[in-house]
């Protein structure tokens, strides 16, 4: 059976007097893909910030694999599995690809000064290691042609596959992706349905995805939770919230 | 010609009027025993109206001045060397002969150029330092000075009152400037850019103003002098032993005094400290470390979500730049044998970022160069010496618009892949 690897209850986030996220309650188990849909300025990213560690919740719980992580660092969080990508693609633009793989790498690598700058062997066999493990993921999302590019140069769409391929390499347990379909065409975005079924079934990661694409969501999420307005309005397969009558008001007030 | 370009050239023509002439138009003057105003003199007054007018026709037709700024072929300075395969084979032989050259030059040249490279490989030395913090991590720090002055007056003060040598301070001296950058870095993890650029320069200013009032321990302003020339495995260079019993470089060769030996010798550290430098900096900008200190500067928020604890990585680039300069400031107090806080003002530290920011931002070649150009131009440039800040201004705005990305700006390394 597989076992609960993220559990969030009763979350919230106040900014002064305004509550972006009021009591959201979350569970992913392994190896599943789960949604989180809502209207914009739900509080969705304000989710993914309490998690991650950018913000500390004012209230509430995370456990990842049993473990409370609601207040630690953001850089703490991400050491432990849990690693994400921004709604507004953040690369590493002056830095080539290959650099980028790397730096995500930093803390296999960094292991002491003198080892690097001697350049022992131990230190070469660990920057071969690092260098083939980001080869191995640049193929994975199809940019390793494009290695010693610098990332800032990239197409739009290979930028987004670029910060999902940084994220892969820290070797995560799980992975929030914060809109990936956002600004791409309709083939690439049937490309990353593909990538993230993949690293669901191949990879055994589990995923935490943020989207507006309605037919990317409905069609590869093992369960969907909807927000409105920083509260939890339901929560479901993609067939029980296509028939949710309050998903749908939610949804057409807003328009 | 639209009238908002003619608004422009009149308003900056007025401007241009005004302040020449305040300072050159009108000159206190004695004039025997009062103090009298004196106007310029007609030949002067030509030189302004004449500025004046260039400045208001550069106004008008900026359009046109712009293109031809553009049209100027840019020096490509990645074209003029080798491809990247025989470069990679030249390279060793090429640094050799950089290097061979370097050691046998002085012996050739006057006294005063020896001198004068001395100089320059000083503001090397600090231009890399301060470029690990700057061009590399991107954290701008305007005091860098004060990480120089530590130095310095580390190796004075142990040197004056402990009589300890050149060789053993240069790693407490590099050791205490590193604290002082470890020290400053934890106020300003959470700054970034003009917060930062002013708690720097504060810094700068406080270690200055310490070292001007702490009069007992450093002489205040009159600083310190007769500090101890660097020995060679104890060999001085001075006409005769200071210590008794201590031989004299001269003496111990059988070879007569001179006192050129003494230049040269300091010459020779220089290069030795700046090929230490520029070897060290270079593995470590190829280091996971300075990696890391680039991925600061390009996206904070995208650091901190792959793992990086970015204030390690800040403490570490302010703590390995402010080594450095504390390394040139120990060489520096020991090729002076005179310091004082006079040497440590902030036009240093301005000089030092000009460097780094005219060199190319995060690159070593570039910075050498720039910091050739900036010691050696003065120095050419001696019978301005009056117009000298002017005509250092004038090489900024005219480099930032000719060439804003720095001389030779950095290149990314190229990585090999295993083909899968
Ligand atoms: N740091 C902050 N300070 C104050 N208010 C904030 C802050 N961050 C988010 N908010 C507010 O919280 C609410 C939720 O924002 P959030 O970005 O989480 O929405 P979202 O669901 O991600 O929307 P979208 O679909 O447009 O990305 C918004 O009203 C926003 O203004
Ligand atoms: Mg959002």
């Amino acid at each position: 059976m597989s076992q609960l690897l993220l559990d969030v209850n009763g979350l919230t986030m106040r900014f002064g007097g305004l509550v972006a996220v009021n009591g959201v309650n979350l569970k992913v188990k392994n190896r599943q893909i789960v949604s989180v849909i809502g209207p914009n300025g739900a509080g969705k990213t304000t989710v993914f910030n309490c998690l991650s560690g950018f913000y500390i919740p004012t209230e509430g719980s995370v456990m990842l694999k049993n473990e409370q992580i609601a207040g630690l660092k953001d850089y703490q969080i991400s050491r432990k599995g849990l690693v994400r990508t921004f709604q507004h693609v953040r690369l590493f633009q002056k830095m080539t690809v290959i650099e980028n793989m790397l730096v995500a790498q930093h803390r296999h690598l960094n292991t002491n000064l003198f080892s690097g700058l001697l350049k022992t062997p131990n230190y070469r066999r660990l920057e071969k290691d690092a260098m083939e493990h980001a080869a191995h993921w640049l193929k994975e999302v199809g940019l390793l042609e494009y290695a010693n590019r610098e990332a800032g140069n990239l197409a739009y769409g290979q930028q987004r596959r670029l910060e999902i391929a940084r994220c892969m390499v820290t070797q995560p347990e799980l992975l929030m992706l914060d809109e990936p379909a956002a600004g791409l065409n309709p083939n690439e975005t049937k490309e990353l349905d593909e990538l993230i079924i993949k690293l669901r079934d191949e990879h055994e990661i589990s995923i935490l995805l943020i989207e507006h694409d309605m037919s990317l969501v409905m069609g590869i999420s093992d369960h969907i939770y909807v927000i409105a307005q920083g509260t939890p309005l339901a929560n479901g397969t993609a067939e029980q919230i296509k028939g949710n009558p309050d998903v749908i008001k939610a949804y057409l007030g807003e328009e | 010609m639209n009238s908002s370009k003619l608004y422009n050239a009149v308003f900056a023509a007025g401007i241009s009027f005004i302040l020449a002439c305040l300072m050159i138009g009108v000159k206190l003057d004695t004039d025997s025993t009062v103090l009298a105003v004196k106007g310029a003199t007609a030949e002067q007054w030509a030189w302004i109206i004449g500025g004046i007018a260039v400045v208001f026709l550069s106004q008008l037709f900026s359009t046109q001045v712009d293109a031809l700024f553009r049209a100027i072929p840019k020096p490509d300075i990645q074209a003029l060397l080798p491809q990247q395969q025989k470069f990679a084979t030249l390279k060793p032989w090429l640094i050799a002969a950089i290097i061979v050259v370097m050691m046998i030059w002085p012996f050739m040249v006057s006294r005063g150029s020896v001198d004068l490279a001395t100089l320059t490989l000083i503001y090397i030395m600090l231009g890399l330092g301060l470029n690990i913090v700057v061009g590399l991590a991107g954290l701008l720090d305007l005091g860098f000075v004060a990480f120089y002055a530590v130095g310095a007056y580390t190796y004075a003060l142990l040197s004056q009152y402990f009589g300890m040598s050149f060789w053993a301070c240069l790693p407490i001296s590099a050791g205490l400037a590193a604290t002082f950058g470890f020290l400053l870095g934890f106020p300003v993890l959470r700054l970034r850019g003009d917060y930062l650029a002013i708690v720097t320069l504060g810094f700068g200013e406080i270690i200055r103003i310490l070292l001007n009032n702490w009069t007992s321990l450093t002489g205040g302003p009159n600083g310190i002098s007769g500090i101890a020339k660097p020995t060679l495995f104890g060999l001085e260079f001075n006409r005769r032993a200071k210590e008794e019993g201590a031989m004299t470089f001269h003496e111990y060769f059988d070879m007569d005094y001179s006192s050129s030996y003494k230049v040269i010798f300091l010459y020779l550290i220089a290069v030795l400290l700046v090929i230490c430098v520029i070897y060290l900096i270079n593995r470590l900008m190829r280091m996971p470390i300075g990696r890391a200190w680039e991925a600061l500067r390009e996206d904070e928020i995208a650091c901190r979500s792959l793992g990086l604890n970015r204030t390690a990585i800040k403490l570490s680039a302010f703590t390995l730049g402010a080594s450095t300069a504390g390394f040139a400031g120990c060489f520096f107090a020991a090729r002076q044998g005179f310091i004082s806080p006079e040497s440590f003002i902030f036009i240093e530290s301005a000089i030092i970022l000009a460097i780094v920011v005219l060199g190319g931002m995060g690159s070593q070649m570039g910075i050498i160069f720039a910091a050739i150009i900036m010691t050696i131009l003065p120095e050419l440039a001696r019978e301005f010496s009056e117009y000298r800040m002017l005509l250092f201004g004038l090489l900024m705005v005219v480099m930032m618009r000719w060439r804003p990305q720095g001389l030779v700006p950095m290149k990314r390394p190229n990585l090999e892949l295993k083909q899968q």
